[in-house]
């Protein structure tokens, strides 16, 4: 039951004299990368479909500053991040959500010392919240009924933030078999895109992070690997194409498995 | 008397040694930056208790957790044993407790006794681990020559230390016809049973000095070993980061004050001038805040966290653990340094490029796996990042690929080079479906 839905601006809801009830941060990957704005759609469906007030920033949303905070530019991170702060705070944003957990980060636990407070949600906290207030309804033995799914736990959403039950929660309402890693929640091993290494080469080395992990994956037995981060979602993608795995194994965003499941697409 | 008096010397002269790199230590790690950790008092002191004394993240792991409790825990009841036996040693007295505590004494002794063999077997668990099994995070190239040497040492002085309990308690329940009554060694009596009672006053005394002399020179040793994470785990706690958002990284308010400058030039008179030779980023041991020092010094070299970096599982320079090791060996070479050749004394080198390279830095992944895996609260990750700092701002040395992401972020907003318009684009096409 896919249709069309206008995505609404910020610019154009504040010139209406409304406010959106959140703010959906969508990011570099999801806005410029083509797989990521897949997810994004999938997400913007769910928030379309369940009825819940949201807008865009569109041309106004620049990169948080993660990557480059991380790489060490603090200076060229600061500069993002009061830009940012500006046109938040002009909009009197209070709410935000995203789905990736980089900007989820930053946003809700660096851009405060810089001025900027906001309630900011990971999108798969959002999604189990719509799912458990039931305004997001899967349907009956959905597209996943009876599958292997394992969750990959993004490091900004685990480790850094403590956020591991909530992303398996939210798959749990599928009809599901849920598997884990190897390696996982605290332990779980990184995709190897985090620190910026997602636009360099890696260093000079045995083997690429992803492939450690895709080996995890593939351990797992698992039909299809949940990812709660575009940047994962790269990484996996590219691990399990070169295991030449890409007919038994497919990466997929949460926001992409319950808008499949919620007969969205 | 003369042991007495040979006793109270030695007493003297390690109390000296030890008070005097326990202060070059302290100075050490006071060279770093000011950081606030003394909030929270009562969290902290929570968490020293859980992580320090609880040895609450050892038990990620059960075996070396169970095995390190054996240890840990005889060396906690050990020390009643070693009061007595250094007031024994200044006063000239025997078994100075004995005649107040009666039967709780032999309570005492006993159970210091049955922990003191747990900890012989945990002992030569762990040497077997490190010299026979061989395990991949004890034969790293970091540990290579040395700190593997300085693990051995530890060990095998643990079971000089326990051989000499048992030498004094058995050659003492010898001599006593077992009226003392002790578990273990009364079941090793029959191992010195024929001996003339001058040979079994000369086992005693031989077990009595060996315990004690080693546990001299083990207190005279700590300061240059990982041992010393015996003291140091306990502030380290204390002082550890409480937030539960790992992800967060230090702000640095001088760069906001440079960007408002630069925006608002007329803004210049309110901004406090900055200290001298302060540094964006951290390039050597002055330059990173007094944690991330203390870490170094109290880190044991177990190599959790390297076995838990993406980085080095995948063939990489880096080791969070030799990030550590090496901040303490710099530390180390400075203090030596400023003795030989006075306090101005600059050696020319620095953490950053000489101890520390560039390629170790840019291969981590900022996962916080390093940080997770630590059993008593370091972050190899703050000082990676805050020398990734100095590379970028102050050297601006950066591979190539991340100037393009730095340029597309400072063009177009975005990490890649594309134009922004593009940011539409998944809104163009789910419009027009």
């Amino acid at each position: 039951m896919s249709q069309s839905f206008h995505v609404p601006l910020m610019a154009d809801l504040a010139a209406q004299g409304e406010k959106p009830d959140v703010l959906f941060w969508v990011g570099c990957a999801g806005s410029f990368d083509q797989r990521a704005q897949r997810i994004t759609k999938a997400f913007a469906k769910i928030l379309h479909h369940t009825g819940v007030k949201f807008a865009v920033l569109g041309l106004e949303e620049t990169c948080t500053g993660d990557p480059a905070r991380r790489a060490g530019n603090e200076f060229l991170y600061q500069m993002q991040a009061l830009t940012n702060i500006a046109t938040l705070n002009a909009y009197e944003i209070t709410k935000i959500v995203t789905a990736c957990p980089h900007c989820f980060n930053t946003l809700k636990n660096e851009y405060p010392e810089l001025g900027g407070n906001y309630e900011v949600m990971h999108h798969t906290q959002l999604l189990q919240q719509l799912i458990n207030e039931g305004r997001l309804k899967l349907k009956d033995g959905g597209a996943f009924k009876g599958k292997r799914i394992t969750y990959h736990d993004s490091c900004y959403l685990g480790r850094a933030n403590g956020i591991y039950e909530v992303p398996r929660q939210v798959l749990e309402a599928l009809d599901a078999e849920l598997v884990e890693m190897k390696r996982c929640k605290s332990r779980g091993l990184c995709c190897g895109a985090g620190g910026a290494q997602m636009f360099k080469e890696d260093e000079p080395g045995n083997k690429h992070v992803n492939m450690e992990r895709t080996e995890d994956v593939l351990q797992s037995k698992a039909q299809v690997v949940a990812a709660a981060c575009p940047f994962c979602n790269t990484m996996l993608t590219d691990g399990v194409k070169y295991n030449d795995k890409q007919d038994e194994v497919q990466v997929l965003d949460i926001a992409e498995i319950i808008a499949q499941a919620a007969d969205l697409v | 008397m003369l042991q007495q008096i040979i006793f109270i010397a030695v007493l003297a002269v390690v109390g000296y040694i030890v008070w005097k790199k326990a202060r070059q230590i302290y100075q050490s790690i006071s060279m770093g930056k000011p950081e606030n950790r003394t909030d929270q008092p009562e969290q902290r002191l929570k968490n020293m208790l859980l992580l320090a004394f609880g040895q609450k993240k050892m038990f990620r792991n059960l075996t070396p957790a169970f095995l390190h409790l054996c240890v840990y825990v005889a060396f906690v009841i050990t020390q009643i044993e070693l009061i007595e036996i250094i007031t024994d040693g200044v006063f000239g007295v025997h078994r100075f407790f004995r005649p107040f505590l009666g039967g709780f004494y032999t309570f005492i002794i006993s159970f210091i006794e049955v922990l003191s063999v747990l900890a012989l077997v945990a002992t030569l668990a762990f040497l077997s681990r490190r010299n026979l099994l061989r395990l991949p995070r004890f034969t790293m190239k970091e540990l290579a020559g040395w700190p593997m040497k300085d693990a051995n040492l530890i060990l095998i002085g643990e079971i000089v230390l326990i051989t000499g309990i048992f030498s004094m308690n058995t050659a003492d329940m010898q001599l006593h016809q077992g009226e003392y009554g002790f578990l273990v060694s009364g079941m090793l009596m029959p191992l010195l049973s024929g001996f003339s009672e001058t040979s079994l006053h000369v086992i005693e005394r031989f077990g009595w000095w060996l315990h004690i002399l080693t546990v001299f020179g083990f207190l005279l040793y700590l300061p240059y070993s990982k041992h010393l994470h015996i003291v140091l785990a306990f502030p380290n706690a204390y002082f550890a980061d409480l937030s539960n958002t790992k992800g967060k990284m230090t702000n640095m308010p001088r760069i906001t004050q440079e960007i408002n400058l630069m925006l608002n030039p007329s803004a210049a008179t309110d901004a406090p001038p900055p200290a001298e030779n302060e540094r964006f980023g951290a390039k050597d041991i002055q330059d990173l805040s007094w944690k991330s020092l203390l870490d170094a010094y109290a880190c044991t070299e177990c190599g959790r966290c390297t076995a838990a970096c993406p980085a080095n599982i995948t063939g990489k320079m880096l080791s969070p653990r030799k990030i550590m090791m090496a901040t303490r060996d710099r530390m180390e070479d400075i203090a030596k340094a400023k003795e030989q050749n006075g306090p101005d004394f600059d050696d020319g080198k620095t953490l950053l490029h000489d101890y520390i390279t560039p390629e170790e830095l840019r291969a981590c992944t900022t996962c916080n796996a390093c940080v997770e895996e630590c059993p008593v609260s370091i972050s190899p990750l703050n000082i990676i990042l805050e020398l990734r700092r100095c590379l970028i701002l102050e050297e601006s040395n950066s591979p190539d690929e991340w100037n393009k992401m730095f340029n597309g972020v400072e063009s177009n907003g975005a990490v890649w080079q594309l134009p922004a318009e593009q940011r539409l684009t998944w809104i163009q096409e789910l419009e027009q479906k």
